[in-house]
């Protein structure tokens, strides 16, 4: 079974469309990312999907089932973490998935059942009966995750889930994300951290104005669409520099006072460079993060 | 299909665990503002009030307390509280990513609050059976369906506002425009009688007029006239402020 089938999706606000004939397909098992500037219809394609909003085109099938018409049926199988803390302030942690069990139809005795391999899965099993106030932001954010998954379901939203972590927090995030990969689950993960998104997902689309882009691997996203290697040059002598770099690189984009050279051929680029005292660079090899500047600009979207 | 029937029920008892926590306090709460107002003047206006409509002023005022104590509590649930849930804690989104509707959810909030506001009721009514201040124990029953109704109704009137607010302050427009009027003209403190005819007729339509039409009666020891009447306007204001709230709130939230 495909867990999310779009098809053609399309959705207007005012006359624009935010969604504008997106087609996107996961694969059970995988880890997907939905990447894209602010603006770009990722939040609205997520609300599509769970069948919060109807659409104006297109079709959303999810877990197999057609929305808006069985939403309901849909969701039970659904885990979903959403952006914006929404924890029940006036509950302990035990209380917070006990409760938000009992929306899913599960009887107290079920979800009492489940509560302590989701306290460990969270990493929270000392802090069960605390108050919310009482948790950091790293632990809030662990216990959403353990809260999406009080129904066991086989496919789970992630709508940022690392914004505003620390590193620490962060990488206990990836380390539960991972584990959920491991027993079989399908992910769809929107981020703005590149990083995130190479290190975890399957397949990556980027979406730009409401569609689908690109899609592939990180691997593949970066073998198809930029130079292997980048060397960022910033400095006083920038502006000669300037001038003359298209000769030792492929392609070269300028950012505020940094030059992006990007090439196939470092050594030659990186040569020139150790002979100019007037420029400091950094040489790295490309990542995502090069492939979504490329391909949706550099200009703010806000 | 039966599920889809009860489908708010864990909206309203997760509610319910949240107000067990604080249960004492709440009562109190409850309690000790309508109990003063009906003691204060009940015991020192009513000592310079020849009898009103023929009972001590006291007996006069328990049923618009009563009433008034029912809306109140009702009011403020589906303001302050559920706008805190809805829009201030997002505990509304996180139960939509659930199988639950916003039909659900607004269910749930409506039958909570009826269910708080009936508490509120049956606290006025304790006082009241306490100090003897009913003509017929037995009328005073029905005094608990009525004010199921009249918190049915105030509910779903303040789950539309609470639908269009922006924040906060906006409730205050409520409060001076609808509850502060009805709680002068509705005919807690005094008979509508006593307004000129102009007015009262306007009073008449009142929701609040409505419970306190049929409480006082209830009260006093005799069965309300056009009680059928009465009934049907405290529920028709309740579904029509429900329908129109879940209409305003889907588009609030759900565009």
């Amino acid at each position: 079974m495909i867990p999310l089938k779009l098809t053609r999706l399309t959705k207007r606000y005012h006359g624009v469309a935010v969604v504008d004939g997106l087609d996107l397909e996961l694969e059970a098992g995988r880890c997907h990312g939905l990447l894209g500037p602010n603006g770009a219809g990722k939040t609205t394609t997520l609300r599509l999907s769970l069948g919060l909003i109807e659409a104006d085109g297109g079709a959303v099938e999810l877990m197999g089932l057609p929305l808006p018409a069985q939403a309901a049926a849909a969701r039970r199988r659904v885990g979903v973490v959403p952006q914006a803390d929404s924890l029940d302030p006036d509950f302990t942690v035990r209380e917070n998935l006990l409760t938000y069990g009992r929306y899913f139809g599960l009887t107290g005795r079920e979800i009492a059942a489940r509560i302590p391999a989701l306290l460990a899965f969270a990493g929270l099993e000392s802090k069960a009966d605390s108050p919310i106030s009482a948790l950091s932001g790293g632990m809030k954010r662990r216990l959403t995750l353990a809260r999406a998954l009080v129904n066991d379901p086989e496919l789970v939203f992630l709508d940022e889930p690392t914004t505003g972590l620390d590193p620490q927090a962060r990488h206990l995030i990836w380390q539960g994300l991972r584990r959920l990969i491991s027993q079989g689950k399908t992910l769809l993960l929107t981020t703005h951290f590149m990083d995130e998104a190479e290190r975890l997902c399957d397949v990556i689309s980027i979406l730009d104005q409401g569609r689908v882009i690109v899609r592939g691997s990180p691997r593949e996203l970066i073998a198809a669409h930029i130079e292997p290697h980048v060397v960022e040059v910033f400095g006083d002598a920038l502006a000669e520099w300037t001038r003359c770099a298209s000769a030792y690189c492929r392609r070269c984009e300028q950012a505020g006072e940094t030059l992006f050279c990007y090439t196939d051929a470092p050594e030659a680029v990186v040569a020139e460079l150790e002979q100019r005292p007037g420029l400091r660079y950094l040489h790295r090899p490309a990542n995502l993060e090069d492939v979504f500047l490329k391909l949706t600009g550099r200009d703010l979207r806000d | 299909m039966i599920e889809g029937l009860t489908a708010w029920f864990p909206v309203w008892r997760r509610n319910f665990l949240v107000w067990k926590k604080l249960a004492a306090p709440s009562l109190l709460g409850n309690l000790a503002d309508p109990m003063l107002y009906m003691l204060g003047l009940g015991y020192g206006l009513g000592g310079l009030l020849p009898a009103v409509e023929g009972v001590p002023y006291l007996n006069f005022l328990a049923a618009g307390t009563l009433a008034y104590s029912v809306m109140n509590s009702a009011t403020f649930e589906t303001l302050y509280s559920a706008f805190s849930r809805m829009h201030v804690q997002k505990t509304w989104e996180a139960i939509l990513n659930t199988p639950l509707t916003l039909k659900d959810v607004m269910l749930g909030e409506l039958f909570w609050a009826t269910s708080k506001s009936l508490l509120s009721g049956i606290a006025i009514l304790l006082v009241v059976w306490a100090l003897g201040l009913y003509g017929d124990f037995a009328l005073t029953l029905a005094l608990l369906p009525v004010a199921l109704l009249t918190g049915f109704c105030f509910a779903g009137l303040g789950l539309a506002v609470n639908a269009v607010s922006p924040n906060y302050d906006f409730f205050l427009y409520y409060f001076t425009l609808a509850i502060t009027p009805m709680i002068l003209l509705g005919g807690v403190f005094y008979p509508p009688s006593a307004l000129p005819v102009w007015l009262a007729a306007v009073a008449a339509w009142l929701p609040l007029t409505h419970a306190i039409e049929l409480a006082r009666p209830l009260v006093l020891g005799s069965i309300p006239d056009s009680a059928l009447l009465h009934a049907l306007a405290l529920l028709g204001y309740g579904m029509a402020g429900f329908s129109l709230a879940l209409r305003l709130t889907r588009r609030r939230l759900l565009k």
